[in-house]
C-alpha cells in the first residue's frame, strides 16, 4: 500500500482511485528510470524481508536456550512447521532440501506480511517476483527429476494404472497441467496478494464520501483482517506445492 | 504515450505524468529486471543465513531439548524406580517386625502359660496333700471322738447306774453300751 499520489491536477471534484499506484516501482534517490541496478523501492522492501528475517532467526535464537524465548519460540514455530511439510509430503530423502524450501517460505511469509503495512511495497504482489520463484522452482525440479531418475522421470506424465487407450490422452493432459505449474504457482501468490491490497485501496477512496466513510473504514478493517489470513495461506500454498512438485521430481511413479 | 510530458518520459512508460501507475503496474517491462536482480540477491542472502547460521543452530537447539527431555525423563524413571524400591523395602521390613513381634509375643505368651501350668500343678499337689493331710486329721479325730463317746458313755451309765443305787457292772454296762453305739 504506497503512498497515494493523489494529483490535484486529476481532481475534478469527485472521488479520486488510484489502487494501483502502491505497485508502482520507483528509485529511492532522484527521479532517474529504474535501470537494473538501480536502488528502488523493491530493494528497500526486500532489505527490509532480509533484516526482519535475520532478526527473527538469527538474533531471535541467538541465546540458544532449552526453554525458548517468545522469539526463538517463534523461530522454532517456523522451522517445525516447514520442517514438518517438507517431511510429510516428500518423505524423508526430501529433507535434504529443507534449506531451499525454508528459504522460499521466509521470504514470502515475511515479503506478505511487510507489505501489510500502510504505505510499504508488496514485492510479492508483482508477477516479476513470484514468476522468478515459481520458475525456480519450476527448473530446479524438473532438472532433479531427471537428474534422480533419468529418463524414468517421463513415466510422471504416464498414468500406468489408466486403461491403456487412454494413457497417450493423459500424457498430453499431464504434460500440459505440468507446463502450467509456474503459470498458476507464480499468479495464485501475486494475484491474490495485488487483488486485496487493490481492494483496500478502492475501500479507501470510497472513505472521501463522508456519507460512506465508516461503511468504507470497516470494510477496510476486514479487508486487512482478510489479507492477514491471505498473507499466511498465500505463503503456505506456495510452499506446500513446492513440496509437491519436489516429490514428483523425487519419486515420479505415481 | 505520445501526449506524455518529458517529465513523465525521464520516470518511466508505465507513469503518467500525475505520477499515477498507467495499467497494470505487474505488467510494466521497464521494472522487471530490477525486481529480479534485487530478488535473487535477496533469496541468495536469506538462503545462506538460514542454512549456514539459523537452521543448524535451530535444529542443534531442538536436538539438545530433545536430548535433556530424553534425559530427564529417564531420570525421573530411575527415581521412579528407586522409590518403589524404597517402599518395597519399607513394606518388607514392616512385614518382618510384625512378624517378629508376633513371634515374641508367642513366645511370651508360651512361656507364661508353661510357669503358669507349673505354678498350678504345683499347687494342685499341694492341695492335694493339704486335703489328704486334713482328712487324715478329720478321720483320726472322728476315730478318736468315738472312742470318747465310748468312754463317756460308759462312764456316764456307771454313774447313772451308781446314782440310782445299784453296783454298776462294767462288763455288762460296756455291752449294752457297744450294743446301743451299734444302734
Amino acid at each position: 500500500m504506497a503512498t497515494e499520489t493523489q494529483g490535484a491536477d486529476h481532481g475534478d471534484g469527485g472521488l479520486v482511485f488510484h489502487p494501483m499506484d502502491q505497485f508502482i516501482v520507483k528509485p529511492l534517490f532522484g527521479d532517474g528510470a529504474v535501470g537494473m541496478f538501480t536502488i528502488t523501492n523493491v530493494t528497500l522492501w526486500l532489505f527490509i524481508s532480509i533484516l526482519a528475517i535475520i532478526g527473527l532467526m538469527v538474533l531471535g535464537t541467538s541465546r540458544r536456550a532449552i526453554v525458548p524465548s517468545r522469539s526463538q519460540s517463534v523461530a522454532e514455530l517456523a522451522y517445525g512447521f516447514v520442517h514438518k511439510m517438507v517431511e510429510d509430503v516428500t518423505g524423508k530423502d526430501g529433507l535434504k532440501y529443507f534449506p531451499y524450501i525454508m528459504t522460499l517460505f521466509m521470504f514470502i511469509v515475511f515479503a506478505n506480511f511487510l507489505g501489510l503495512i500502510p504505505m510499504s511495497f508488496t514485492t510479492t504482489s508483482h508477477f516479476a517476483v513470484t514468476v522468478v520463484l515459481a520458475l525456480a522452482v519450476f527448473i530446479t525440479v524438473t532438472v532433479l527429476g531427471f537428474v534422480k531418475n533419468g529418463a524414468a522421470f517421463l513415466e510422471l506424465f504416464w498414468v500406468s494404472s489408466a486403461p491403456l487407450a487412454l494413457r497417450p490422452i493423459l500424457a498430453v493432459i499431464e504434460v500440459i497441467s505440468y507446463f502450467v505449474r509456474p503459470v498458476s504457482h507464480s499468479i495464485r501468490l501475486a494475484g491474490n496478494l495485488m487483488a486485496g491490497h487493490a481492494v483496500i485501496k478502492v475501500f479507501a477512496g470510497f472513505a472521501a464520501i463522508a456519507a460512506v466513510s465508516p461503511i468504507s473504514v470497516l470494510a477496510i478493517t476486514a479487508m486487512y483482517g482478510l489479507e492477514i489470513l491471505v498473507a499466511f495461506i498465500q505463503a503456505y500454498v506456495f510452499t506446500i506445492l513446492t513440496c509437491v512438485y519436489l516429490k514428483d521430481a523425487l519419486h515420479p511413479h505415481h | 504515450m505520445a501526449t506524455e510530458t518529458t517529465a513523465a518520459e525521464t520516470v518511466s512508460a508505465c507513469v503518467d505524468a500525475g505520477g499515477s501507475a498507467v495499467g497494470m503496474p505487474q505488467l510494466c517491462g521497464d521494472w522487471i529486471g530490477n525486481q529480479v536482480f534485487w530478488l535473487i540477491i535477496t533469496l541468495v542472502v536469506i538462503y545462506f543465513v538460514l542454512s549456514r547460521i539459523a537452521l543448524p543452530r535451530i535444529a542443534s537447539v531442538l536436538a539438545e531439548r530433545q536430548g535433556t527431555i530424553t534425559n530427564d525423563i529417564a531420570a525421573a524413571e530411575e527415581l521412579k524406580r528407586k522409590a518403589e524400591e524404597a517402599e518395597a523395602a519399607y513394606q518388607k521390613s514392616l512385614a518382618d517386625a510384625r512378624a517378629e513381634a508376633q513371634t515374641i509375643a508367642q513366645k511370651a505368651r508360651d512361656d507364661i502359660k508353661a510357669e503358669l501350668d507349673d505354678a498350678m500343678a504345683k499347687a494342685d499337689a499341694e492341695i492335694a496333700a493339704k486335703t489328704a493331710e486334713s482328712e487324715q486329721a478329720i478321720s483320726e479325730i472322728r476315730a478318736s471322738a468315738l472312742e470318747h463317746v465310748e468312754v463317756v458313755a460308759k462312764d456316764t451309765a456307771a454313774a447313772i447306774v451308781q446314782a440310782l443305787g445299784a453296783q454298776p457292772d462294767e462288763a455288762r454296762i460296756a455291752a449294752a453300751v457297744d450294743n446301743r453305739m451299734k444302734g
